[in-house]
C-alpha cells in the first residue's frame, strides 16, 4: 500500500509526518534540528530515502543536512567523518557556497542593485530551496540568497555555482524584495533535463535550455506597478512558480500581485487572477493528475501578509485560472490571520490527489480529496516555512 | 590541552557535550584554537567563522578569563590559563532578538 511522507520546515526545526495512503492518521516525528530555521527539505525522486535539508541560523549560518534513510538519521555531508591519518584536513564544505568569480566562467558579477539604488556586493546568506535531480540521487540544486544557483554532484558535499545565471547580463539590476534577494523556485523539466526554470525575488523568472550554462529572463507579460517600468525585463517580485510534470512548458505563477500563466515555457505570460478576492499571495501549485487544476491561497495584501477577511481559503481553478472556487470545508472561516509562505504547499500523486499546506500559525492542513475538504494533520508547530510531499510505494 | 566550550546548537551539530578538549600547537591563539576545533569537528566549518574570509560570524563572541576577546587579533596569544587548560575558551552566541 502507498505511503505519504510530508516534510515540514519551520522557524524552529523540521518535522516529518507519515501516513498510509488513506491519509487519515498521521505520525509526527521531530523536531529535527531543533531551534534552527529549516527553510526547505526535499526528497530525491531517484531515491526517496535520500532527503536534503537546509538548516540555517542567524548566529551560525548555513548547514546542509542529508538523510539516506527517509529522515530517521541525518548527517552533514562530508562534515562528520574523521579522515585517516595522513589523508589531510577533513573537509566540511557542505555549507560552503562561494560565488564564482573566476574569469573562465564568464562575466563574474560582484554587485547588484541595493534598496537605496546603489550597487551592493553579493553576499551569501542562506539556502532557500533544494531541488534534487530527477534521476541522480547525488545531484541536487540549491537556490540561495543573495540570489544564485548552485549545484552539487556529490550528494551535497561540495557546491559549485552555475554562474551563467548571474552573469547573463541583468544581474546588476536585480534587487532584494522585502524578504531578501532570494532564489526560491527551481523547476526541472521532466522531459528535457537540460531545461530548468528558476525564480528570484525581486528579479523575475529565468530559463536555461542547456543545463544551466546560459540563461534568459522570461518575464514578458508581467506587469508590476511598484517598479519604474512596470513591464521591465527584470525587477518583478515573483513569489512562486509551479508546473505540472504531466505537461512541461505550461507554467503558473503567483507574483507579488497577480496570478499568471504561460503556455510557452515562459516566453510570454497572461494574467489569470479572474474572480479571486485578492490576487496577492505566495503559494501556487498544480494538481498531480489534472494539469489545468491549480491552487492558490489569497493573502489580503502586501501590507498585511495574512489571509483575506480572516478566512483561510484555498482557491481552486479547474480551468487553469480565471474562474476560481473557494475551498473552505475544514478550514477556519473566522478570526484567522495566518500567512502561507511560498514553498509551503505541495501535492501527492495518489488518486485522489492530496493537497498540503502549512501556515505561519503552525498548522499543516491536508486534503485527501483534491481540496474539497481539509483536516489539520498537525497543529501548534513553529511557523511553517516549507512543505514537501513524497508519495512512497 | 585547550578546553573549548561551545554554544548549545553547535554541541548538537558536532555531537559533543558542553566542552571539548583539543591539542593545539603553540602559539595558542584564537586562530589556532579554531583551526584545531574545525579539523576535529569539520561540520563546524563555516558556523563560527566565514569559510572564505575566516571572519568571526557577527553574532558570536569569544570570551576567556572574564575578558571579551572577540575584537582581538585572531593571531594574538590567548591567556596562559587558556593555553594550559586551566580556563576554557568560550564561544558564545550573542543575546539578540529582544
Amino acid at each position: 500500500m502507498s505511503k505519504v511522507r510530508v516534510l515540514v520546515g519551520t522557524r524552529k526545526g523540521a518535522f516529518i509526518l507519515t501516513s498510509d495512503g488513506k491519509r487519515d492518521k498521521w505520525e509526527v516525528s521531530g523536531p529535527h534540528f531543533a531551534g534552527w530555521e529549516i527553510y526547505h527539505m526535499k526528497g530525491s525522486p531517484a531515491d526517496p530515502n535520500r532527503i536534503f535539508a537546509s538548516q540555517t541560523s542567524g548566529w551560525f549560518g548555513q548547514v546542509i543536512q542529508r538523510s539516506s534513510d527517509g529522515g530517521k538519521t541525518w548527517e552533514t555531508p562530508g562534515g562528520g567523518v574523521q579522515m585517516p591519518t595522513g589523508a589531510g584536513m577533513p573537509k566540511g564544505e557542505s555549507n560552503k557556497f562561494v560565488y564564482d568569480t573566476s574569469p573562465e566562467t564568464g562575466k563574474p558579477l560582484t554587485t547588484h542593485q541595493f534598496y537605496d539604488g546603489t550597487q551592493h556586493p553579493w553576499e551569501f546568506k542562506r539556502v532557500w530551496h533544494l531541488e534534487p535531480s530527477l534521476s541522480d540521487p547525488d545531484t541536487v540544486y540549491a537556490g540561495v540568497e543573495d540570489a544564485a544557483l548552485f549545484r552539487s554532484t556529490d550528494g551535497a558535499k561540495s557546491w559549485k555555482e552555475l554562474s551563467g545565471l548571474r552573469g547573463h547580463g541583468t544581474g546588476p539590476r536585480w534587487q532584494p524584495g522585502a524578504g531578501g534577494m532570494c532564489l526560491h523556485t527551481i523547476i526541472i523539466d521532466p522531459k528535457d533535463p537540460k531545461r530548468m526554470y528558476i525564480a528570484i525575488s525581486a528579479a523575475g523568472a529565468f530559463r536555461t535550455d542547456d543545463g544551466g550554462e546560459t540563461w534568459k529572463p522570461i518575464n514578458k507579460g508581467l506587469h508590476s506597478q511598484y517598479i519604474p517600468d512596470p513591464h521591465a525585463e527584470v525587477g518583478h517580485c515573483v513569489h512562486h512558480v509551479a508546473m505540472s510534470a504531466k505537461r512541461p512548458g505550461v507554467l503558473f505563477m503567483q507574483k507579488h500581485w497577480d496570478v499568471m500563466r504561460s503556455d510557452n515555457a515562459g516566453e510570454s505570460w497572461e494574467e489569470v487572477s479572474g474572480n479571486l478576492p485578492t490576487d496577492f499571495g505566495f503559494v501556487i501549485d498544480v494538481h498531480a493528475h489534472e494539469p489545468e487544476t491549480i491552487y492558490v491561497v489569497p493573502i489580503h495584501s502586501d501590507s498585511y501578509h495574512y489571509v483575506h477577511e480572516g478566512k483561510l481559503r484555498v482557491y481552486r481553478s479547474r480551468k487553469g485560472g480565471n474562474e476560481w472556487e473557494a475551498l473552505t470545508k475544514g478550514l477556519p472561516q473566522k478570526d484567522c490571520y495566518v500567512n502561507v509562505l511560498r514553498d509551503a504547499m505541495a501535492v501527492d500523486s495518489l488518486d485522489k490527489c492530496g493537497i498540503y499546506f502549512g501556515t505561519t500559525g503552525g498548522q499543516v492542513y491536508a486534503s485527501a480529496d483534491a481540496g474539497d475538504s481539509w483536516t489539520a494533520i498537525v497543529e501548534h508547530l513553529p511557523a511553517v516555512l516549507s512543505v514537501e510531499v513524497q508519495t512512497l510505494k | 590541552m585547550v578546553r573549548v566550550e561551545l554554544p548549545q546548537h553547535l554541541r548538537t551539530l558536532a555531537h559533543v557535550g558542553r566542552e571539548v578538549e583539543l591539542e593545539v600547537p603553540a602559539p595558542v591563539t584564537t586562530r589556532s584554537v579554531l583551526d584545531a576545533l574545525e579539523a576535529r569537528y569539520p561540520m563546524l566549518q563555516g558556523t563560527i567563522r566565514d569559510h572564505g574570509t575566516l571572519q568571526r560570524r557577527a553574532f558570536l563572541r569569544f570570551f576567556a578569563c572574564e575578558q571579551d576577546l572577540s575584537h582581538d587579533s585572531p593571531d594574538a596569544p590567548l591567556p596562559d590559563a587558556v593555553a594550559s587548560g586551566k580556563e576554557p575558551f568560550l564561544i558564545i552566541g550573542a543575546i539578540a532578538g529582544g
